[in-house]
C-alpha cells in the first residue's frame, strides 16, 4: 500500500484541510505574482528580444505547468485505477480542465511571442506539436469522461487514456534536444543560462502559477466531492 | 527601488494581448472552479436535507 497523508485517504479530512488551504494557496499565488510581475517589468529589455522578454514571465510558467499538471493527472489516474481510490479519481477529474486551460494559455502566449521573434505564429516543430498533442490529450480525457453514463467505466477508461498520454511528456520535455527546433532550448533549469534579473521574476511567477493551480485544484476537488455526495443522496432518495 | 517600465514600443500588439489572455484565462479558471464547487455544495445540501 502506498503511504499517503491522512487527508488524501479520507474525504472528511481532505474537506477540512482544503477549506483553509485553498484560499491560503490563492493568497500566496497573488502575492508571488505581484512581486514577480513587479520585478519582471522592472527588468531592462533583453538585448536580443527587446520588450518581448516580458512574455516569458507568463508563457514559460504556463508551459511548465501544462506538463506538471499532466504528471499530477497521470499519478492520480494511476492511484484511482490500481487502488480504486475515490479521492484520487476526483483529483484526476479536477486536474484536467485546469491543465487544458494552462496548456492552451501556453500555446497562445507562445504564439504571441513567436510571431515577433520567429516571424511566424506557428511551426510544426517537435516542441510546439508535442504541446498541441498534450492539449489534445487533456481535451480527450475531458470528453471521454463526459461521454460515458457509467461513471465507473468513464473513470477507468479516462485513467487508461491519461496513462497512455503520459508517454508524450518526455517528448515535450526533450523535444528541443532531440530535434532541431525554432524553439529555444531549456534555460530555466540550466545554471547560468538566464541572467538573474530575468531568472528571479521567472521563478517567482512559476511559484505563483504552482500555488494558483494548487488553490484551484483543491477547489475543484471539493466540487467533485460535493457532486458525488449529491448524486449519492439523489440515489438514496430514489430508492426510498 | 526598481521602476516599472510599461513602454513596450512596437511589440505592444503582442505583449498586451498575451497578458490580457493570461488574465482572462485565470479569471475563467477561477470562476469556473468556484461555480462548480458552489453549485454542487448547494445541491448536496438540498438533497441531504441539511
Amino acid at each position: 500500500m502506498i503511504p499517503a497523508p491522512a487527508f488524501l485517504s479520507n474525504p472528511e479530512r481532505f474537506m477540512a484541510f482544503s477549506r483553509w488551504a485553498a484560499p491560503l494557496f490563492g493568497a500566496i499565488a497573488i502575492g508571488l505574482a505581484v512581486v514577480g510581475l513587479w520585478l519582471g517589468w522592472s527588468a531592462p529589455p533583453d538585448y536580443q528580444q527587446g520588450a518581448t522578454v516580458r512574455i516569458m514571465f507568463i508563457h514559460v510558467p504556463a508551459a511548465i505547468m501544462a506538463s506538471v499538471v499532466y504528471v499530477f493527472l497521470a499519478v492520480a489516474s494511476f492511484l484511482a485505477l490500481v487502488f480504486r481510490h475515490v479521492l484520487a479519481d476526483a483529483a484526476a477529474e479536477a486536474a484536467a480542465p485546469l491543465g487544458a486551460g494552462l496548456t492552451l494559455l501556453a500555446l497562445i502566449t507562445g504564439s504571441l511571442w513567436g510571431r515577433p521573434m520567429w516571424g511566424t505564429w506557428w511551426v510544426w516543430d517537435a516542441r510546439l506539436t508535442s504541446v498541441l498533442v498534450l492539449f489534445l490529450f487533456y481535451v480527450a480525457y475531458i470528453a471521454l469522461r463526459a461521454s460515458l453514463d457509467d461513471e465507473a467505466k468513464a473513470a477507468r477508461a479516462a485513467a487508461i487514456l491519461a496513462l497512455v498520454g503520459a508517454v508524450n511528456l518526455p517528448i515535450v520535455h526533450w523535444s528541443v534536444t532531440w530535434w532541431n527546433s525554432l524553439h529555444q532550448g531549456s534555460s530555466m533549469f540550466t545554471p547560468g543560462a538566464l541572467a538573474p534579473v530575468y531568472a528571479r521574476p521567472l521563478y517567482l511567477m512559476l511559484l505563483a502559477y504552482l500555488a494558483g493551480f494548487g488553490s484551484l485544484w483543491l477547489v475543484r476537488i471539493r466540487g467533485e466531492v460535493w457532486r458525488r455526495r449529491a448524486e449519492a443522496a439523489a440515489l438514496r432518495a430514489a430508492r426510498a | 527601488m526598481s521602476v516599472i517600465d510599461l513602454d513596450v514600443g512596437k511589440y505592444a500588439a503582442f505583449i498586451w494581448p498575451a497578458y490580457a489572455i493570461t488574465a482572462l484565462a485565470f479569471t475563467v479558471l477561477t470562476l469556473g472552479a468556484l461555480n462548480h464547487s458552489r453549485r454542487w455544495k448547494k445541491r448536496a445540501k438540498e438533497l441531504s436535507g441539511k
